[in-house]
């Protein structure tokens, strides 16, 4: 067993996820990969199976919060000391993982974050996800007092203090981006952006549609106020 | 209040009183939840059977008829019945959370150790046969 575990939320990925896995074993072959299949419809635990990874199994759609922590208690509970996470849906690229993982094996962070907006060529997100993604960056900046320039990106890595404050009932799974940096930073754990290529999502299909992303960032900003008004004891690692 | 007020009042808290408890000797409905029913209709029966209590909590909310105060009373009652369920709902999706968290990493395990069983007698067969 590896002391790394590269985690991919999955939700009907049928079609990209046998490919990520084998590119992610191909570039990586001593790390483990383990495929989070959240109640999909399709065959993609069959397919990610097949490709190489160890499969979890939600018996139905539960989101992709409570998906990724799934994983982190699975490495809790195998003693795996890092974790790597990357969307199923082909926008990270997973040639940026060593880089992501580096600062959290040396010692230096607890926690990396990929940023799309520290790397030169990443695809550029729509006008309005763009503000959605201001409009967070400029909150998370403001109340932990250090910039993120991109804190929705999903692509992350972290050491096993992290995980096992994760496993706990602290893990902000409705919203386990903003919040959650700013969960880490109430805890006290050091976050770093480094830089990541982001593709634009080659199946076009997306978790903010319609009229979700209002209600989304509604609902992110009260948890967010809520984070900042629970007992600060809560947060003791 | 009038007597046909009085008497309808005293009939619906009693009602609603009786069928509670009824609900709960069946296990219909768990204790935790009949408390509330329980003590609104007490507390509406008090109200109308000390008429003066109801005429002193209306004079004190500032409403004009004593039926208001009882609506209003009934209004609150709703109102903290849907916080109770909401509080309920939240503490069940967390504990549903948990329970497929679970299930998932245990299936792993079984499925695990079921592959293991079957590859395990297939490799005795394949060194008797060898051998």
């Amino acid at each position: 067993m590896s002391d790394t575990l590269v985690i991919i939320p999955a939700f009907n990925e049928e079609a990209g996820i046998a490919s990520l896995v084998a590119e992610i074993r191909e570039q990586t072959p001593d790390i483990d990969v383990l495929v989070i299949n959240d109640g999909s419809s399709d065959r993609t635990a069959k397919a990610a199976r097949e490709a190489g990874a160890i499969v979890l199994s939600h018996n139905f759609n539960m989101g992709y919060g409570v998906t990724i922590q799934t994983g982190y208690k699975f490495a809790y509970e195998k003693g795996y000391k890092y974790i790597i996470q990357i969307d199923a849906d082909g926008q990270h690229d997973p040639s940026f993982m060593s880089q992501l993982l580096e600062p959290v094996i040396k010692g230096d962070v607890d926690f990396t974050l990929g940023s799309r907006f520290l790397w030169h060529d990443s695809y550029r997100p729509s006008f309005s996800r763009r503000l959605g993604i201001l409009f967070f960056r400029k909150l998370v900046t403001v109340i932990i007092g250090r910039e993120i320039t991109d804190p929705t990106s999903g692509y992350q890595a972290f050491n096993r203090d992290v995980i096992k404050f994760f496993t706990t009932d602290i893990f902000p799974y409705d919203y386990p981006d903003a919040d959650m940096l700013i969960t880490l930073n109430l805890a006290g754990f050091r976050v770093r952006e480094v830089p990541v290529r982001m593709f634009a999502n080659p199946t076009g299909k997306t978790m903010h549609s319609g009229v979700k992303p209002l209600y989304y960032m509604v609902k992110m900003c009260l948890s967010i106020f809520v984070t900042l008004l629970r007992n600060r004891q809560l947060y003791r690692r | 209040m009038t007597v046909k007020q009085q008497i309808f009042s005293i009939l619906v808290s009693l009602t609603v009183f009786f069928f509670t408890i009824d609900l709960v000797r069946k296990k219909r409905l768990r204790e935790e939840y009949s408390l509330l029913w329980l003590g609104t209709s007490v507390l509406m029966l008090v109200l109308i059977i000390r008429y003066d209590w109801l005429l002193a909590l209306t004079n004190l909310i500032g409403a004009v008829l004593p039926t208001t105060t009882l609506f209003l009373g009934s209004i609150l009652f709703l109102v903290l019945l849907a916080v109770q369920f909401s509080m309920k709902i939240s503490k069940l999706s967390n504990q549903v959370k948990d329970l497929v968290q679970e299930n998932a990493l245990l299936r792993y395990e079984f499925e695990k150790s079921f592959n293991r069983r079957e590859e395990q007698p297939h490799a005795k067969d394949t060194g008797k046969a060898e051998e």
